[in-house]
Parts: C-alpha cells; sequence; structure tokens
C-alpha cells in the first residue's frame, strides 16, 4: 500500500515539469552559482583592485609600492589602465578618490610626503601616516588592504622597522649600552641583506633568528570616501537589489494574467473584440510597469522614513533609474509569461530565471565580491545594470547624465523583451 | 440584402484530424439557426471561424457581406463562449464595464448598455457582487450579457446552458426568446435537443464536421420519416443482447437496452411486433410510442445517439 503511495508520488512528479524542474534543476543552478562566488574556485578570493598614490618618492615609499604591487591578494597599480598607445598617468590624490568613487578601485592607499622619514606608528601621532580611501559598500575590502600593508611593510622593509623600534626603545628604555647597540646595528644590516637577497617575495620555510615582527606596525588613516557623507549607506543598495528581485517577480505575475484569460476564455472573448493582440500585450505591459514603479517607490519611500535612504536628494536618478527598469521587468514577465502554456509552468521558470538571475546579478550578493568571471557573466542579467545605476545614483552620487549605458540597456533590453513576447503570443491569435 | 451570415465550403483541419468538412449554411435575418450536434462535432470550430479566432484551411465566410475580422464586422458580432469568460474578482457591474470599453463604447453609452444587460440577465440586484460568488447559473446569464453590450446585429451562442440547472435553463431560454423579439439574428449551438426545438427557427445538425441536414424541425422529420412514427420497446439490461437479432430481422435499431422501431401504420404494426415477441418468448418490460423528433432525425441519419 504505502509502496504504491509511494510509486504515484513519482508518477506524479515525472509528468510535472515544472516539480521537477525546481526539485533538481533550481538546486543545482544555485549550487553551481554560489559555489562559483564562495567555493574558490580557480585561486581562491578576487584580489582586491588598489591605485597606489606614492607622493612621497622616498626609497622606503618605492619599496612599499613594490611591495603592494607584488602582493597576491591585491591588484595594486600607482596608474590607470591607458588607452592604446598612450602613456599611463600615474595617479594623484585626486585621481585615486575618483577611481574609488566611480567603483574603478575598491580602496586607494596614499603615501604621503615624509613617509619615508618615519614609517612606523612609533614615532607617534605627528608622523606621515599612510592614507586609505575606501568604499563602505565593500567594508571588507579595506581591512583586507590594511592588513596586507602591514604583510607588505613587514616583509619589504624589516630593516627600517627593526631600526626605528630599537630607535624608540633606546628612547624609552633610558639609553642602550654600546653593546647593544652594536648588536642591533649588525642586526639591522642583516635584515637589509636579508630583504635584498629574496626580494620582496616570502620564502616558503624561512627560519630565522632575523625573521621579521609580526604585528601592525604601519598606521593608517581610513576614510570611507564614497559613504562618509550618509546616513545609512548601505540601504540604498539593498534597496536596489531587493526590489529588482520582487519587480520580476510581480511582473511574471501581472503577465501571467495573459494565461489565464487563455484558460478561461476570455481571451477569445477580447480578441474577437476591439482589442488586439498587440493592443493587449501593451495595456498588459504598461500595468505591470505601473506596477512595478508603484512597488520600487514605495519601497524607496520605506526606505527613507524608516532607513534614511536619500530618495528626495535623488530624485531625479531614481525616476530615470525606477522607469528603465520597471520597463525591462515587466517587459521579461510579459516574455515569461507568454513563452508558458499554464500558470503551474510560469511559476516554475519564473522561481528558476529570477533566482538565477538575482544571484547572478547582484541582487542577493554583491557582484564585487564575485569572482572576476562571474561578475562579467552578471552583466546579462538586466539586475546587474539596474542595481549599478541605483548604485550610481544613490551610492556614488553620480550625475544622471552617467546612467546612460544603464539606461540604453535596460530600454533596449524592454524592448527586445516585448517584441520576443509579442512574436510568442501569435498562437493565442488564431488557431 | 446580404444575410448575416453566409457560410460556403468551409473546410478546417488540425494536422490530419479534420474538424470542418465543406460545410456551408446561411443564417437570416431575425432567425435564431440551432447548430445542433454532439461534443466534437465541429460546432465551437465553426462559431470560432466566424468570429475570426480560427483560420480556416478553405472557403469562405461573409457576416453582412463582410469579410472576418473587419472593425464593422466586429461591431456587429456578439460572441458569447462557452466557457464563463469573465474576471472572477471583478464584480458583475465591473466586467460589463470592461469587455463595454474592449467593444469600443464609453460614457453614457456604455453606463446605459450595461444597465440594460443588467436587467436583462436579471442580475439588476447584483451588480456589485463579484463573479466568483455568483451562481453558476447567474455566471452563465452574466456571460450572456457581457457579448451584448455593443448591441450587435448577429450574436454566436456557444452552448449557453452547459452545466446549468433546470431552472436557470428556463431564465436563457427566455432571455434568448427576446433575443428574438428584437430582431437579432442568433446562431445557437447546443447538444440539447429541446433547447433546438425549443428556441430554433431552422435546424442544422452537424456529425464530424459536415451539415448532414438542414430545416425546420418539421422538414426535417418529414425528410427523414415522413408520416412514419417511432415504437420504442424497453428491456431488462441483460436480455437486450439475446433479443437483438429478432429485433433486427424486424427493422428495429438498438439503443442501449432499447430498440426502435419506425411504424407507418402504427395500429397495424405494433400489434404485429408485440404478437411476434410474444411468439418467440421475447420479454418486453416497458413500450412507448411517439412522433419522430430532432433526436429521432439525428439517430436515423448517423445511427447514434446525440449524446453518445
Amino acid at each position: 500500500m504505502i509502496l504504491s503511495i509511494v510509486r504515484t508520488g513519482f508518477l506524479n512528479l515525472r509528468r510535472d515539469r515544472g516539480a521537477l524542474m525546481l526539485s533538481f534543476v533550481v538546486p543545482i543552478a544555485f549550487f553551481s552559482i554560489f559555489a562559483g562566488i564562495f567555493g574558490s574556485r580557480g585561486g581562491g578570493l578576487n584580489p582586491v583592485s588598489v591605485a597606489v598614490v606614492d607622493e612621497d618618492r622616498s626609497e622606503v615609499s618605492q619599496r612599499l609600492v613594490k611591495a603592494l604591487e607584488d602582493e597576491s591578494g591585491l591588484r595594486a597599480a600607482a596608474a590607470p589602465e591607458a588607452a592604446k598607445g598612450a602613456a599611463p598617468v600615474p595617479y594623484d590624490s585626486r585621481s585615486a578618490e575618483a577611481a574609488v568613487h566611480a567603483g574603478d578601485v575598491s580602496v586607494a592607499v596614499v603615501i604621503p610626503k615624509g613617509f619615508g622619514n618615519s614609517p612606523t606608528g612609533f614615532s607617534g601621532p605627528g608622523g606621515a601616516r599612510l592614507r586609505l580611501l575606501t568604499d563602505s559598500s565593500d567594508p571588507v575590502a579595506a581591512q583586507v588592504v590594511f592588513g596586507l600593508i602591514q604583510k607588505a611593510a613587514i616583509q619589504s622593509m624589516p630593516d627600517l622597522l627593526t631600526s626605528e623600534e630599537m630607535r624608540m626603545l633606546d628612547r624609552l628604555s633610558g639609553g642602550l649600552t654600546p653593546g647593544q647597540r652594536a648588536r642591533i646595528d649588525s642586526t639591522v644590516v642583516r635584515l637589509r641583506e636579508y630583504v635584498a637577497r629574496r626580494g620582496t617575495r616570502p620564502i616558503a620555510g624561512t627560519k630565522s633568528e632575523i625573521e621579521p615582527l609580526s604585528g601592525g606596525l604601519i598606521s593608517a588613516e581610513i576614510r570611507d570616501v564614497v559613504g562618509e557623507n550618509k546616513k545609512n549607506p548601505l540601504v540604498a543598495f539593498y534597496a536596489a537589489g531587493i526590489g529588482v528581485m520582487f519587480l520580476l517577480f510581480s511582473a511574471s505575475a501581472a503577465g501571467g494574467a495573459i494565461l489565464d484569460e487563455s484558460e478561461s476564455g476570455t481571451l477569445d472573448r477580447i480578441l474577437s473584440s476591439r482589442v488586439t493582440m498587440t493592443n493587449l500585450l501593451l495595456g498588459k505591459w504598461v500595468y505591470a510597469a505601473l506596477l512595478g514603479f508603484t512597488q520600487l517607490t514605495v519601497m524607496f519611500l520605506w526606505g527613507a522614513f524608516a532607513f534614511q535612504v536619500e530618495l528626495f536628494k535623488h530624485l531625479d536618478g531614481f525616476l530615470i533609474m525606477a522607469t528603465a527598469t520597471v520597463l525591462a521587468s515587466s517587459g521579461l514577465g510579459l516574455l515569461l509569461a507568454t513563452s508558458c502554456k499554464t500558470r503551474a509552468q510560469l511559476g516554475a521558470l519564473t522561481t528558476l530565471v529570477v533566482l538565477v538571475m538575482s544571484a547572478l546579478g547582484g541582487s542577493m550578493v554583491p557582484r564585487f565580491i564575485m569572482p572576476e568571471s562571474l561578475q562579467k557573466v552578471g552583466l546579462v542579467t538586466f539586475n546587474a545594470w539596474a542595481i549599478d545605476g541605483f548604485t550610481k545614483v544613490f551610492w556614488r552620487e553620480e550625475p544622471v547624465s552617467h546612467l546612460w549605458p544603464q539606461v540604453l540597456v535596460l530600454v533596449g533590453a524592454a524592448a527586445l523583451f516585448f517584441a520576443i513576447a509579442r512574436r510568442l503570443a501569435r498562437r493565442w491569435e488564431v488557431a | 440584402m446580404n444575410p448575416p451570415l453566409r457560410i460556403e465550403s468551409l473546410v478546417k483541419s488540425y494536422g490530419s484530424r479534420s474538424a470542418l468538412s465543406g460545410v456551408s449554411l446561411e443564417v437570416k435575418e431575425g432567425e435564431i439557426l440551432g447548430l445542433l450536434g454532439p461534443n466534437g462535432a465541429g460546432k465551437t470550430t465553426l462559431i470560432r471561424c466566424v468570429v475570426g479566432r480560427v483560420v480556416p484551411n478553405s472557403g469562405s465566410i461573409s457576416i453582412f457581406g463582410e469579410g472576418v475580422g473587419s472593425p464593422s464586422t466586429r461591431a456587429r458580432t456578439g460572441y458569447i463562449p462557452q466557457e464563463i469568460a469573465l474576471y472572477p474578482r471583478l464584480t458583475a457591474g465591473e466586467n460589463l464595464d470592461v469587455f463595454g470599453r474592449y467593444a469600443g463604447l464609453g460614457g453614457e453609452a456604455l453606463a446605459a448598455s450595461a444597465q440594460s444587460c443588467l436587467t436583462w440577465a436579471g442580475l439588476a440586484e447584483r451588480a456589485k457582487e463579484p463573479v466568483m460568488k455568483l451562481s453558476g447559473g447567474m455566471k452563465r446569464r452574466l456571460n450572456m450579457a457581457a457579448g451584448l453590450l455593443h448591441k450587435p446585429r448577429l450574436i454566436l451562442l456557444d452552448e449557453p446552458t452547459t452545466g446549468v440547472d433546470p431552472q436557470s435553463r428556463q431564465r436563457i431560454y427566455a432571455m434568448v426568446e427576446q433575443l428574438r423579439q428584437d430582431g437579432v439574428s442568433v446562431i445557437y449551438t447546443t447538444h440539447y435537443m429541446e433547447e433546438a426545438e425549443r428556441l430554433c427557427d431552422r435546424v442544422a445538425i452537424i456529425d464530424h464536421g459536415k451539415i448532414i441536414a438542414l430545416g425546420t424541425q418539421a422538414e426535417l422529420v418529414r425528410q427523414s420519416f415522413g408520416t412514419q412514427c417511432e415504437l420504442w420497446l424497453h428491456f431488462d439490461g441483460e436480455a437486450a443482447p439475446t433479443h437483438a437479432a429478432w429485433a433486427s430481422a424486424r427493422g428495429g435499431t438498438r439503443n442501449g437496452s432499447s430498440f426502435r422501431f419506425t411504424v407507418t401504420d402504427p395500429a397495424a404494426e405494433i400489434a404485429e411486433i408485440l404478437e411476434s415477441a410474444r411468439a418467440e418468448s421475447v420479454l418486453i418490460r416497458d413500450l412507448s410510442f411517439r412522433a419522430p423528433n430532432l433526436e429521432s432525425v439525428f439517430l436515423h441519419l448517423t445511427g447514434r445517439a446525440l449524446r453518445e
């Protein structure tokens, strides 16, 4: 008896393609995406992109720059990529800050004038401190860069660090004996030789009495250059991510009304009146877009009210991005609906498409923490373009004229989705 | 003057399955033409061809002299599908408003038409009820009303009484009678013989995609039976197969546990059949005698009962 019940269950599942897809395809798709993001496939975490500005130009600062450039956890560069044939222009503190602002790099490290004279924090608060310009939408990057600066400093200039430490010890202890001083000087010389011998790269398995010290020695001032003036910096980012994902669900549900109309015979009645299929689809597109626009507006209003999202400060950018986004999402909703035969099929397909697009496009996990290859794949989803646009508006506070790539892609996608949906809907027009 | 509807040699196939095989018929001004046939005979396909929802492989359709699908044709045609083609969450009044707008109405004309259709359907008191809360019969009536808002002159009613209780059915008959009084032309598809007999001026019997008879009820009966009548002998279910040979030898045709005989001289022939049954020990449970009707015509023409 129980066996019969089990068999019936499997028979039903086999005939229900939607349930089959949800049972097997969706979990596998999700597993693959998240394994790609977090599973360290092909070399671990993404290197953090860093702009390095050397205002000091001392021997010490150059050793640090070289060490940062050689650090595998960073993708440090002293100049942005130049156009073909043009000479690269090194970053200065202003262009580096602009690069962080625009999201071209995650962090900028500015080595100020005088850094070479007292590179450590031992010389007290008056010393020249590194400046880290960060974007708090990626809070991990600043901490990673700060830690790797310590590592680079220890490995690239242990001699200087030791000298500095000893000078401080000498001052605080009331003076070292000549013998102690001689031994320390000799150690510093050997440390310099050690660095010269192995370059700045760590030597695996090397153990020595002069192994560099560990611990944070280089002090730095960390400044969030993108979110520093925002009341609640990351909320706008999540409002965009979550908002776009749910727009897709509601657009698909709205588009699915045509399947109900087909099943109930209402579509026959409508199409035998003066309404054409193009009228009908346009009407449903506009309806879904208005519904989506209202949803986004309510969400951002709630964000403004409860989480200090600066909606009214960026109203023009919001209106532009919201309009482009809802046109695309409602177009996709129509496309999904017209490609299905039943509501159940639509439900399954929507779940698959929306969740995969949202995972790849950055609605669930910010794209900047994904491996570069996945970041590129994410660009085939319009979530990525919509979130990038909203980020430009609310996070990077770029002028609305900078939104044209996102608007162009979203409106283009909307037109393409509608055209395909119209083509698919021909099957309902006549038999 | 062009007739409301003229169909000539209409053919429609779905792959190798033929749905319509050369259908020709004409609906006259102010006439209710019944399209009578069993499920799958081609009634709905024919109606859907007329409203432009199905494209025939060949043949022609003209509505008041124009082709299918033109704006003026759509304005003069009212289609009432077999399904309850309404929005269940909207009220009765809202549904009529929506479909009136789809039909090109607006403003006061729409409001007046919606009110008149609600009254015609006996739903004026229920205008503010969501459709999902109406009874099956009410939904059917509202379904009809939604197709008539734009006051069409040719109405295509596709099995309007499907799944309706007898009381609601009577109400729908009265609504169709009202249409006759208004002088509109109607095609009324059904597989209920009594509906065709009661409501239709002429009847087209359709089977396997072909019109196998067309005329008034009297004409069809006369064509098939002349002055003959029907004698029905009913047996117990188990006995029927054993009596088949006996009945068949006397011109009877079996229909379940009953046998039908056509008789020209009832007094003489009935006595003869009963005497033969007694002589051969055929046990008759019941017998009935009646004038042939449309169902008899259908049985006569196809060898099958209408609802088989």
